[in-house]
């Protein structure tokens, strides 16, 4: 049994050959604080994937090691295949990096400053002019390509940030918050430019924005307190979390036999009061549609029917139940590995 | 461009935009400018007193009375300004973050420490060419002894190259540049205070080590015009000695 497992998984790493990271058994002490417990998961060559969590939750300590910029207590991490211990060099090579804090020379210019960069990535003088043009245009810095980095906006200094992390074109991505401090039409460009980078790149971005995560993201790795609560896509998560689905009905008179005759519905578990006495709450089988029977009755009674409506669980509940449970696992969906 | 001429291109303009290389050059040059001056004008004052004792025209030894003096002076305004210019090396790194930038390119830690290094010592040397203008202003009225002005230079380089791996350092162990200043201040003290402590202990195994260790007897042998080997050596490993603990000091910064 146990080497069939191990003969799986390396075929599987073998032949496709698309694990672009790959985070095994990694824990990180900070003296006596554990700031991450046992973290695995792997994201395949081409994904965005979100890290999600509260401030504090080891989002920022997990980027950093995946950059090779702190080493991991235990565990191991490897990078399109190099080891972060092992091939640094290699690592750096394959990584384009965003820090939570853009690291920007605030007396230098931009253009100035994206060579300085291209050159330390090792990029020849040749891939260099070629890639600082692509990428002055791919993140809007035209106009300020010649102005002091000191004197730009929040929401240039944090472009040239991207920029920085884009210019060597590097197989995977690592963007802490790459969107804090923007304004909205700023947040709707930059994640544009993110999904138009999907595919050819493999891309993990952290954020505590949930609609962010939902918006570009086809996974989303929640994590709280060091430790992975769930891995799963944005729209599973939300499943997964529910039992059951919920109807919302709402009509015009009261009957009071409504109530009762909702109950003997088949596949209904439950029948509640909303929040008027107008309204009723359904919980029914999971995979069970029963909105074609529900407005027969309804309308077969003829009390009026205003309104039949999915309660649909947001990734917003999901995120609040998993992290303030106190038992780490959610409902069923502790899946280090994801749904592939 | 190899990734140290990148960090020194990159350095060395950082340095000129900023107005503290300026300032502190202004500060240097005029403190050694000055003090040239009041010696010079000091030893002409007494070639003519010697002058109207004598009626003959003076003999007066121009490296003894006017070069030295200045060469020891120099270094204690070293002491104080070396400090200033290499407080932000790293400290600035560590505050704005870049340090995660240079740190997760595909660049060695020797070669950030290397290029950092050597900016200083380009800004530095620089500093000093400037002050040559005074033993070439002064051969053209007066001639004196070449050879201790030459190794004098190499002296005040040596030297200079030393305080500057010490404030990178030190400059490596905190992001605030103020505590970095008064970290190599102290250092550099301390350092001073061996020899000293070692004249004091005298001539004994434990004087001698003490007064090995400190810079000072090294730098007045070479400014006295003496060349001994064991000097260039004593510079050149410390040189080296800080510029690995530097390494160090940059290197543990990602382990914390």
């Amino acid at each position: 049994m146990h080497f069939k497992v191990t003969f799986l998984t390396i075929s599987r790493h073998n032949l496709l050959g698309i694990r672009m990271i790959d985070v095994q058994h990694v824990t990180k002490r900070y003296g006596n604080a554990t700031a991450l417990d046992d973290v695995s998961f792997s994201i395949n060559k081409g994904e965005i994937v979100a890290f999600l969590g509260p401030n504090g939750a080891g989002k920022t300590t997990t980027m950093r090691i995946l950059t090779g910029f702190m080493p991991p207590t235990m565990g191991t991490v490897r990078i399109a295949g190099f080891d972060c211990l092992e091939t640094p060099w290699e690592v750096k090579k394959h990584i384009g990096y965003l820090p939570e804090t853009p690291p920007l020379y605030l007396e230098l210019t931009v253009t100035e400053y994206l060579t300085f960069v291209g050159r330390i990535k090792r990029l020849s003088e040749d891939q260099l002019i070629e890639r600082m043009d692509t990428i002055i245009t791919q993140t809007g810095l035209a106009d300020v390509r010649g102005r002091v980095i000191g004197h730009l906006s929040r929401g240039y200094r944090q472009r040239v940030g991207l920029a920085q992390a884009l210019l060597h074109n590097p197989p995977v991505l690592i963007l802490d918050e790459p969107t804090t401090g923007l304004d909205p039409n700023q947040i709707i460009e930059i994640r544009e430019l993110i999904k138009s980078l999907a595919g050819s790149h493999t891309i993990i971005l952290s954020t505590h924005l949930l609609a962010e995560a939902t918006a570009i993201c086809q996974r989303v790795i929640i994590i709280h307190r060091g430790r992975i609560v769930a891995v799963d896509t944005p729209e599973q998560l939300g499943a997964k979390l529910r039992e059951s689905e919920t109807l919302s009905l709402t009509v015009k008179q009261f009957d009071p036999d409504l109530l009762e005759a909702l109950h003997h519905i088949p596949g209904v578990i439950r029948v509640s009061q909303g929040v008027t006495a107008h309204t009723y709450l359904l919980d029914t089988q999971m995979g069970r549609d029963i909105r074609e029977e529900l407005t027969q009755l309804v309308v077969s009674r003829n009390v009026g029917l205003l309104e039949l409506k999915t309660q649909t669980l947001t990734l917003e509940d999901a995120f609040k139940v998993l992290t303030q449970t106190n038992t780490p696992s959610g409902p069923g969906i502790s899946t280090p590995d994801g749904p592939h | 461009m190899t990734p140290v001429h990148t960090i020194v291109a990159k350095e060395l303009r950082s340095a000129f935009v900023s107005p503290v290389v300026y300032v502190i050059a202004a500060i240097f040059l005029a403190i050694v400018g000055l003090l040239a001056y009041s010696a010079a004008a000091n030893a002409s004052n007494q070639a003519i007193r010697l002058m109207q004792i004598q009626n003959t025209y003076a003999q007066l030894n121009l490296n003894d009375m006017l070069f030295r003096p200045l060469f020891r002076s120099i270094n204690l305004i070293l002491m104080i300004i070396l400090p200033l210019l290499t407080m932000r090396l790293f400290a600035e790194e560590r505050k704005l973050r870049t340090f995660e930038l240079l740190l997760t390119s595909p660049i060695g830690v020797n070669e950030i420490v290397s290029g950092k290094f050597m900016s200083v010592i380009i800004v530095y040397s620089g500093l000093l060419s400037l002050t040559s203008l005074i033993p070439i202003t002064l051969s053209a009225y007066a001639t004196f002894d070449w050879r201790p002005i030459y190794l004098g230079y190499v002296a005040l380089f040596l030297q200079g190259a030393l305080l500057i791996s010490i404030g990178l350092f030190a400059s490596a162990l905190t992001e605030n540049q103020i505590i970095a200043a008064f970290l190599s201040f102290g250092c550099i003290l301390g350092l001073w205070m061996l020899g000293a402590l070692g004249g004091i202990v005298g001539d004994t195994t434990i004087g001698h080590i003490l007064s090995y260790l400190s810079f000072s007897e090294h730098y007045e042998r070479l400014i006295r015009g003496l060349f001994n080997l064991k000097d260039i050596l004593y510079y050149v490993s410390g040189i080296a000695f800080m510029w690995f603990a530097a390494h160090q000091a940059v290197d543990a910064y990602r382990w914390k």
